[in-house]
């Protein structure tokens, strides 16, 4: 086990996350009584038991309804995002503007609906990336094993060093990111997570027989790593997703906050509330609270649903 | 325990290694070449030439990596163009002040999270837990700036009772004079530690008091409040010093974040100054700084951790 080092894998201490929330307390005693799930498949004990979980009912809930709200809601609540009207800017919500108008005149509520599709776009994006890149190169690490294993989890240790929102500030101050290097941005230092919860996973899978038996069966080791040692540790990897999600949205959000995010073009609720603490002294609360509220409510939705999903994959847990 | 701790330190010098090896790879990837970025677009030629020389750039990529940590070691960060001093100096001038607002603010945070920790995991699944629960999850999902916005708007705008701004005095003690501007950054940075903090107090009180020892003390007779201030308060502490070593990163941020809100005069408002000026030898000097008490609390979480825990043997 070359390369493990101390500050290599700890789970619990090794990142305060949203991930730790409900704690093993929480996560352990809504299963002290779970022995009577033992028949089904798999997949229909996983969705059993992710069903009955509230926190993923509420999760998905909110999630479905932040979904239809921005993509669909538009539809419904036509609005006009893309001509500037100073002549309407700062208008209290009103009839015509349900939430009022902002500092060059777009309708509010509409900007929440269209801010709200690149936020969770980008932050799905960004996520997904960090997972799949982070996956493949713990997988990699673990399956390769000695001096290669040691020189990246080194890197990956060195990476996890650095303070995220200093480096991110760096990085979106060198690139000025557009949205496929924002995404970029967004996961450079995400995927360090997952490479490490991946490594961990698939260092136990390695000594496991059926991977020994596909050594001497003479399978390759990519066949390993993507046959075997990926579909394995999905719920782990499906768990990390939902949290990195919720991540990168506060991040994007930080960012674009600081007017580091992406062009104005390219409405964000980050950017909204960039200009709205702008004239928060004016008492225009309507520019400081709905975007607000918008990315608490999608970041505790992903946060839920990682919760949840690690509930329900977590057979150690079942079995208690 | 020595052995540990000595293995444990070169291992933290070889991963501070490696981070000037990134910072050094980042700052060659910088758009243009470097003297462009530092002396503006319109540099003349010369100047570019003197600037390479100077920074020995004209030198073969290893030894410029050399010189970078040979300038480090002897405590230069860099030199910013911009500002016309150097990072040390820049560094050292606004330092004292971030340090009062992270210091104050974990204060703060252990002083509320432990209590409530505690408070929760004796009252488990009352409604008091089930509140500060749904409470910590909620501020754990807020955006640090937008806390402090929110903070604002109440406490500054709504009711008029704390000013909106961070005092601006250069001097920590005239910072601590102005004292009440401190305490919406302090209460901005604290919240968003209570909220993890008192959960981990929760479970670790939890786990300690479904423990064995626990109910040999009970046995004999020893009463409730000491069983839970003797026995599990004492081995809960022991995760929470390391957390609190390990959230040296999210602490960093969140000053980022608050120092800007409130404006305060920090080596985080330092950071994003500079990152508005593309001042980016302070960027990269400051981001290492940041990685070097990213490390140090780590290492001092993993040592503290032996010595506060004796069944931890090495």
């Amino acid at each position: 086990m070359a390369g493990i080092g101390v500050s290599g894998i700890q789970p619990g201490f090794g990142e305060p996350g949203p991930g730790d929330g409900p704690g093993p307390g929480g996560a352990a005693e809504r299963y002290e009584g779970g022995e009577a799930r033992s028949s089904g498949s798999v997949l229909r004990l996983t969705l059993a038991t992710f069903i009955e979980n509230k926190l993923a009912v509420a999760g998905l809930a909110i999630l479905v309804l932040l979904v239809l709200f921005c993509f669909v809601g538009p539809h419904i609540y036509v609005t006009d995002q893309k001509t500037l009207n100073p002549a309407f800017s700062n208008y209290g919500p009103s009839g015509k503007h349900l939430l009022g108008t902002d500092g060059e005149g777009f309708d509010v509520l509409g900007r929440l609906m269209v801010a709200g599709q690149s936020s969770i776009e980008i932050g799905m994006a960004a996520g997904v990336a960090a997972a799949v890149f982070g996956t493949l190169y713990g997988a990699v690490s673990a399956v390769a094993g000695g001096l290669v294993d040691a020189v990246l989890m080194r890197l990956v240790d060195a990476l996890y060093s650095l303070p995220t929102l200093f480096l991110l500030i760096l990085l979106s101050t060198i690139f000025s990111p557009n949205l496929p290097l924002m995404i970029a941005v967004l996961s450079f230092i995400a995927w360090l997570g997952p490479a490490r919860l991946v490594r961990g996973e698939a260092l136990t899978l390695r000594t496991r027989e059926y991977v020994q038996a596909v050594k001497v069966a003479g399978g390759t080791q990519r066949r390993i790593v993507v046959r075997h040692i990926v579909p394995n540790a999905i719920g782990t990897i499906m768990v990390n997703t939902s949290f990195l999600i919720a991540d990168a949205i506060l991040i994007l959000a930080a960012l674009s906050y600081l007017g580091l995010g992406l062009p104005n073009t390219t409405p964000t609720w980050g950017g909204m509330l960039s200009n709205g603490v702008n004239v928060i002294f004016d008492g225009y609360w309507w520019q400081i609270y709905p975007a607000g509220i918008a990315i608490v409510l999608t970041v505790i939705a992903f946060n839920f649903i990682g919760d949840a999903l690690r509930d329900s994959l977590d057979v150690r847990l079942q079995q208690r | 325990m020595i052995g540990y701790i000595v293995r444990r330190f070169a291992q933290s010098v070889l991963v501070l290694l490696l981070v000037t090896l990134v910072m050094f790879l980042l700052f060659h990837l910088l758009p243009g070449n470097p003297a462009r970025a530092e002396l503006g677009v319109k540099a003349q030629p010369a100047a570019i030439r003197a600037f390479d020389k100077l920074q020995g750039l004209d030198k073969p990529i290893w030894y410029q990596y050399y010189l970078y940590l040979d300038h480090l070691v002897h405590g230069n960060l860099g030199f910013s163009y911009i500002q016309n001093a150097s990072v040390a100096l820049l560094f050292i001038q606004r330092f004292p002040k971030s340090v009062l607002l992270v210091s104050l603010a974990t204060i703060v945070a252990v002083l509320i999270a432990i209590p409530l920790g505690v408070m929760q995991a004796v009252r488990r699944n009352k409604v008091e837990d089930y509140v500060f629960t749904g409470a910590s999850f909620v501020l754990y999902s807020f955006p640090t700036f937008w806390l402090g916005i929110v903070l604002v708007e109440i406490f500054a705008i709504q009711f008029h009772v704390l000013p909106p701004f961070a005092p601006s005095g250069n001097s920590v003690t005239s910072i601590l004079a102005h004292w009440r501007g401190l305490v919406l950054p302090v209460m901005t940075l604290a919240l968003i530690s209570i909220a993890s903090y008192s959960r981990y107090m929760r479970s670790a009180m939890i786990d300690n008091l479904a423990q064995d020892y626990i109910r040999t003390a009970r046995a004999k007779g020893v009463s409730r409040k000491a069983i839970l201030l003797r026995h599990a308060l004492r081995n809960s502490l022991i995760p929470m010093a390391t957390l609190i070593g390990l959230s040296v990163p999210s602490v960093l941020s969140g000053a980022v974040i608050t120092e800007q809100v409130f404006n305060y005069p920090g080596v985080g408002l330092l950071f994003l100054q500079s990152a508005q000026q593309d001042d980016f030898s302070v960027l990269l000097g400051l981001t290492l700084v940041a990685a070097v008490g990213v490390i140090a609390g780590n290492l001092l979480a993993d040592i503290l951790y032996g010595i506060l825990d004796p069944r931890i043997r090495y």
